[in-house]
């Protein structure tokens, strides 16, 4: 375990396999919640608290899983917890903290058919990380959610002001930006780590 | 059964596309849809999960307390989905591994959850059947146009394409040509309602 491949891990979820632009998970939500900034925000940092904890709930689980020789019942039971976390989430800031409750609120319940929770507790999977590796590249997977979501909320701000065709508003000039940004992420992976 | 329901469900396919027009499910449009053959492969899957947890959903709908009724619909499709992976990686192990990224992440596609929640949660068995193949073949459908048409342009030497950029691209404007083709549509229909009155 060394600091070189905590940094190519934290590199790689971030910019050159972000999961959004590289792996295509993760649309919905950013279609849906990258009209304002705010609501950029709160769902990407909803988001990456999630992903965070759920991945390494899910890799500590998997173990077991492995141990009793029953990882067919990787989905359902992966997916399990997603959804007990979300709501256990959702119970605990409604007590302790009203007003992120309130400022999350509808995005909160959404988190569980996102499919980059889901994506990056498989992801570590199958990509065999320890305990330290996989709470590293679940939050700084959540992190590069945060920031694709940022980027293209403030890109659509300003297309408020833009004449669009109107064919293309709505959803199909947010497709084409974020075909745009994914070519710029792309660039990124000519680096070679 | 009533015949127009019938109908306007087994349509829904193409009236209420998943892909098109009601804008669900896109991770898997756009990271599977590089050839034809993956397209076919997850659009079908899907639709066997679509289908069969439609049918459990409704069946089991009076059953069912209404709290607790989305982990409920979750588990079922969780359910299917481990039997289309497992069939998948025993008889089909060359496309298990071209998809196989993609296969869990159908418990979490927008399409089953709604479907079950929009449809399946309130209709009877037959209907939601009926809801389930044609909102299947429906995503199928625009899964493998759209993997055709990117099939092409890599042929013919745009290799940006095969990466995701490409697929937001090219569903991008084939949304915006979907747009236009049902705004001249209505256009034409609006225009006829006000000429021709009843027999159009």
């Amino acid at each position: 375990m060394s600091i070189a491949s905590i940094i190519t891990i934290v590199l790689s979820a971030v910019l050159t396999e972000n999961i959004v632009l590289s792996k295509t998970l993760g649309i919905c939500p950013l279609l849906g919640t990258s009209k304002k900034t705010d609501s950029a925000v709160g769902m990407g940092l909803a988001v990456t608290f999630v992903i965070t904890v759920s991945s390494v709930v899910c890799y500590g689980l998997f173990q077991l899983l492995s141990l009793w020789n029953i990882v067919y019942l990787q989905t359902i039971v992966f997916i399990l917890v997603i959804a007990s976390l979300v709501q256990l989430l959702d119970i605990v800031l409604k007590r302790f903290s009203p007003t992120l409750y309130n400022s999350l609120g509808i995005y909160l319940a959404l988190i569980t058919t996102n499919c980059t929770v889901l994506g990056t507790a498989n992801l570590v999977i199958d990509k065999g990380y320890n305990l330290l590796e996989t709470f590293v590249f679940g939050f700084f997977t959540g992190i590069g959610f945060t920031m694709v979501l940022i980027l293209m909320s403030g890109i659509r701000e300003k297309l408020n002001r833009a004449h669009i065709p109107a064919p293309f508003a709505g959803f199909p000039i947010a497709l084409i930006i974020a075909g745009i940004l994914a070519m710029a992420f792309a660039g990124f992976s000519g680096f070679a780590f | 059964m009533d015949t127009k329901k019938l109908k306007e469900t087994a349509l829904g396919g193409i009236l209420n596309n998943p892909v098109f027009v009601l804008v669900l499910g896109m991770c898997p449009t756009i990271g599977m849809s590089t050839n034809v053959t993956n397209a076919l492969g997850l659009g079908l899957a899907t639709a066997f999960v679509l289908l069969f947890s439609n049918i459990f959903v409704s069946l089991l709908r009076k059953v069912i307390p209404d709290k607790v009724r989305l982990p409920s619909y979750i588990i079922i499709i969780a359910t299917f989905v481990t039997l289309v992976k497992m069939f998948l990686e025993k008889f089909l192990p060359a496309l298990y591994a071209s998809i196989g990224q993609f296969i869990p992440l159908i418990v979490v596609n927008c399409i089953i959850l709604g479907r079950a929640e929009a449809f399946a949660g309130k209709n009877s068995v037959g209907y939601a059947a009926v809801d389930g193949i044609s909102m299947g073949l429906g995503f199928t459908a625009s899964l493998v146009i759209l993997g055709a048409i990117r099939m092409a342009l890599i042929a013919a030497g745009m290799s940006i394409f095969q990466t995701a950029a490409g697929g937001f691209i090219t569903l991008g404007l084939l949304m915006a040509l979907f747009n236009y083709i049902l705004n001249i549509y209505r256009n034409h229909r609006k225009a006829g309602l006000l000429k021709g009155g009843a027999n159009v």
